[in-house]
Formats: C-alpha cells, structure tokens, sequence
C-alpha cells in the first residue's frame, strides 16, 4: 500500500471561525496547506429566486437578509437599481440621509469584523469592545427604522420614514466617540507581538493577482489597488463628499487591518459632512403610481388613497430593460442586475455579492502556508455567508 | 544582542498598553443590563408585536380591506370579512402568523385606516406552535384603555406624521 502523503481534512462547516457555516475542504501536508477549496451552500435561501416572485418593494426586505451586518448597504443597492430602472430622481435629502447611514453601516460592519477577526486570531476583549460601539449605530438604525438588524429603511423613491428628530445628535455623539475609542483598539492591537506575528505577511495577495481574481473592497485596496465606487462611479450623490480612499501596501491581513481602521475614520468624516450640508426637503420623491405617496396625504386626499392602494395591491410596472447598480458596501462592489420584462415584477436579480467574489481567492491566500492562517486568512476576507449563499 | 533588546521592548513597552486598556475598563461602569430584570426601552419606532387599533368609542378600526395582507412580505395575514348590523363592514378573522411575520412593518405601513401598528413589546416566545397565530382578540387594544390614552394618540400623531420620540 502506497503511503499516503497528504491528508484531507475538512474545517466546518461548524467552525467558529468560519464566520458561519463555510466548508473548507483543506489538504494537508503535515501543517502545510496544499489545496484548500471552499465549500458554500449551506446557508443557501434563494434570495435571488424569491425576489422574482416579489413586487418591487416586497423584495426590500429580502435584501436585508443578505449580509445581515450591512442591511443599509444592501436596501441601498437594490433601491438604486430599482430607481434606476424606473429612472426616479429622488430628493437631495434622501440622497444625504442614505449616504450618512450607509457609511455608518460601513463603521458597523468593520466593528463586527475587526471583532470577530481578532476573537478568531485569540484576542477576546476586542469583541467586547467593538460590539459596544457598534451598539450606538444599532441605536440609530432603531430609531430611524424601528428595527435593530433587518433595518428595511430605503424603499424605492425615498425613505420609510423621515429621519428621527434626534437622529442629528445620536450621529455626532457617534462621531465623537468612536474615534477615542479606536484609541483603545490600536492599542490593544495595533502594536501587539501576537497580532502582528500572526497577522503580517499572512494571506498575502499581490495587487495584480487581487485584480486577475475579481477582488473588491478592503481586499482590492489592501494590495495597494485605489479603487473605490464612490469615487470611480458615484452614486447617491458621493460625488459630493471629500474623503480619500484608504490603501495598503503588501496586501496581508495586517494591512487590511490598518486599512479598515482608516475606512472607518473616513465613514464617519464622510458622515459628518452629510450631518453638515444635510438639506431639507420632502423625505419620498413623488412619482405617482411608484413611490408610495406620504401617509397623511392617503388619509385626506383621494387621488393619493388611490395611489397608495394601487401601489400596494398590484406595485407598479417597470418598463423592459436591463440595468446594473453596484455600491461599494463595506465587503466591496455589492451589485444588483436587475432584468425586466415589463411587468409589476423582476424577471431576474442577479446579485453581485462581494463576499462571494473574495471568498473565491481563498485558495490563492492560504495554499503553501500554515494551516493556522486559514483562519486569519477567511476572517480578513470578511465574509459573511448569508451573503455568499444568497 | 538587538533580538532581546526588541523583545524587551515588546514585553515591557507595547504590550502593556492593551493591559492598560483593559485596566482601565476594570474601573469603568458595565454597559451591559440584566436583561430579564433591566430592560433597555425601545426606541418609538420599534417594530415589535402587533397590535390592531380602535376607535375612542370601542369600535374596532380595521375595515379588513386586505391591503395589510397585500402588502406582507411574508404572506402572514389572513382576514375574512363580515358586515356589522349597522352596514359597516369589519373583519370577522384576523389572524397572524407570528411564526412567519418577519416584523418588517409594511402592514403598518400599508393600512388606510391606521388600524394596524407595531407596539414595543419583543418578547413572546412560547412552547407551543399554535400559539403563534394571533387571533383578533390577541391583538385589540383593550377598551377602555388601560394607559394614558393621551400618549397612545401622540404615538399615532408620529405614525401618520413621523414625528419621532414624543412618545416619552
Ligand atoms: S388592518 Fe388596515 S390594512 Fe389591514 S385589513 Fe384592517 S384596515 Fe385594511
Ligand atoms: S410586519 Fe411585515 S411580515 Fe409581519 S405581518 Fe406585517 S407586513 Fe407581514
């Protein structure tokens, strides 16, 4: 019997720092990883499919349910593709008050990364920390939309809701605080043997080859690429902001952990700008027979009870046509295809989800290294598998 | 010679400053609540339970015009419909199934009448599947009211208004 020279074996799909349940399928030489091959599918809920069956503003929700870290960033690509689609122009200060909440989603998302990402590696007090902060943001998303997680606040041609009258204080205080509390983070981990050793040089992916396999986001910049939607193809209004897209170098896990510090300082300097120059205005735009028309309206005028009973009931028509929007959600360029074949629902939703694409590099991160940085390399790609299994 | 001078310095320089950190946290007040004793109030928006509305005199406000039911997502509601003695119309069923409501508020949302709303209360786990359909009566406000009737109509004024946090 010829002796066996590598051993497969499986981490997850119940791992706890698969983030989920993501199968990787590893070969092992001794510690060294020859062939690692993720496995998804095991989250799968078929979004995609319960969108076609969905009016328009029936599939927000589902939306949400994508990467639960994001929800805001998610609502926003699919409502913007919806608009889109619709060629809807809405209000300046939907635009501003989707720009403030989405970059705080982004501040959102990163806390529970950088979490997670150092529980994984061994530091448990991070978790702690992060999760505190990222409470505040959870606040707002509580006051603005009524729910904590599946926040469903962007709907087609505006907002649910206006913003809360003390939505104004709640994200300064937030502004303030968080950066003397990433103080603490640096501290904790910035200059620490045990981050770095285990961190730096790990999961390394060179700026050519981190094009070559479609990566976007923390793990596109973090190889030194300066690409970023906002600025490469604005949208809700970006254009208007001054912020800088923050980059790595050599493109290991360290950087990304440096850049997404820096990302998290640019979102809540992008976010105090919205504060600032937020207008005033109506918070849904009026397009009669798609945008739901204001609730007081539906009480007191008839045209608009009209309206509201026939968006409800039946949605609206879309004309046929195809159209693309991609965001730069906190993972990377999140896109929404929507195909329409002239009816009240979509023909197909394509979903471009950047957790999926980044996962997809796993082998190239993690072949010819130690087994360890498995770990440390799908915890600095920031997945989330609600996401990659759609 | 310069290997130990750096672990010195890792020992000695860097890696306390996250030992201070953590110190200093020793000393500060806990974020954390008792949940089942403390409670964190819900902000006025809060999606939770449902509840259907009614008239000052008593008169339930839902006129089971189904758009409530068109408007889920989740495909939770279901009503049937009945005529009262004096020619109105009301709903005899109404019933939600809690089990597949995904609290999205869009009944609320969608309701002409304001008979529907989300209330702040989250908790009703229970042993049992069938407990989760929530009837009509599960879900009336009580009447007469048992709460200041003053601030359930502010909580109304901010539903149709958006006139958030005047409820406290
Ligand atoms: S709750 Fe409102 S929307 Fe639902 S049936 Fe009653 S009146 Fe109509
Ligand atoms: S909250 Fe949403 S899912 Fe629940 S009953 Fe209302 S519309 Fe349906």
């Amino acid at each position: 019997m010829p002796e066996a020279k590598t051993v497969t074996i499986n981490m997850g799909p119940q791992h706890p720092s698969t983030h989920g349940v993501l199968r990787v399928e590893c070969e092992l030489d001794g510690e060294t990883v020859v062939k690692a091959r993720p496995v998804i599918g095991y989250l799968h809920t078929g979004i995609e499919k319960t969108m076609e069956s969905k009016l328009y503003y029936k599939a927000i929700p589902c939306t949400d349910r994508m990467d639960y870290l994001a929800p805001m960033s998610n609502n926003l690509g699919f409502v913007l593709a919806v608009e889109k689609l619709m060629e809807i122009e809405v209000p300046e200060k939907v635009k501003w008050a989707r720009v403030c909440l989405t970059e705080l989603t982004r501040v959102a998302s990163h806390l529970v990364w950088l979490g997670t990402h150092a529980l994984d590696i061994g530091a448990m007090s991070m978790l702690l920390y992060t999760f505190r902060e990222r409470e505040l943001i959870i606040d707002i998303y509580e006051a603005c939309a009524g729910q904590r997680m599946m926040s469903t606040y962007f709907r087609i041609g505006g907002l649910s809701d206006d913003l809360p009258r003390d939505f104004d204080k709640k994200v300064r205080n937030i502004i303030k605080v968080i950066p003397e509390r990433m103080k603490d983070y640096e501290a904790l981990l910035t200059n620490n043997q045990i981050f770095i050793n285990r961190t730096k040089g790990v999961a390394v992916i060179s700026a050519e080859d981190a094009i070559n396999w479609s990566l976007s986001g923390p793990m596109l910049r973090g190889s030194g690429v300066k690409h970023d939607l906002r600025k490469a193809n604005p949208y809700s209004g970006y254009e208007n902001f001054d912020f800088e897209i923050a980059t790595g170098t050599n493109g290991d896990a360290y950087d990304r952990y440096l850049l997404r510090l820096k990302e998290i300082r640019q979102s809540l300097r992008i976010a105090q700008q919205a504060l600032d120059g937020m207008p005033e205005g109506p918070y849904r735009a009026h397009v009669p027979g798609v945008v739901l028309p204001p609730k007081e309206d539906v009480l007191h005028k008839m045209e608009s009870m009209i309206f509201h009973f026939k968006i409800i009931t039946e949605g609206f028509k879309s004309p046929r046509g195809q159209v693309y929007q991609a965001i730069e959600a906190p993972k990377g360029e999140l896109g929404f295809f929507i195909s329409s074949d002239g009816t009240n629902r979509p023909n197909r939703v394509r979903v471009r989800p950047p957790s999926f694409c980044n996962l997809a590099a796993l082998p190239a991160l993690c072949e010819g290294r130690l087994f360890a940085d498995v770990v440390v390399a799908i915890g600095s790609i920031d997945i989330v598998l609600g996401e990659v299994d759609r | 010679m310069k290997e130990i001078l750096k672990a010195l310095i890792n020992v000695f320089l860097k890696m306390p400053q996250g030992f201070v950190v953590t110190l200093k946290h020793v000393f500060k007040k806990p974020v954390t609540l008792d949940y089942p004793r403390e409670k964190k109030p819900m902000a006025p928006r809060y999606r939770g339970r449902h509840y259907l509305e009614r008239y000052e005199d008593g008169t339930e406000r839902c006129v089971c015009c189904g758009l409530c039911a068109a408007a889920c997502p989740a495909d939770a509601i279901y009503m049937e419909p009945e005529e009262t003695p004096n020619g109105e119309r009301k709903a005899k069923v109404y019933e939600i199934n809690l089990l597949r409501c995904i609290f999205c508020g869009f009944c609320e949302e969608a309701c002409p009448e304001e008979a529907i709303f989300l209330g702040q209360e989250y908790e009703f786990s229970d042993f049992n599947r069938d407990s989760f359909i929530w009837r009509k009566e599960d879900m009336l406000v009580p009447h007469p009211r048992k709460d200041n009737p003053f601030k359930r109509i502010i909580r109304r004024v901010r539903r149709v208004y958006g006139v958030p946090d005047a409820a406290r």
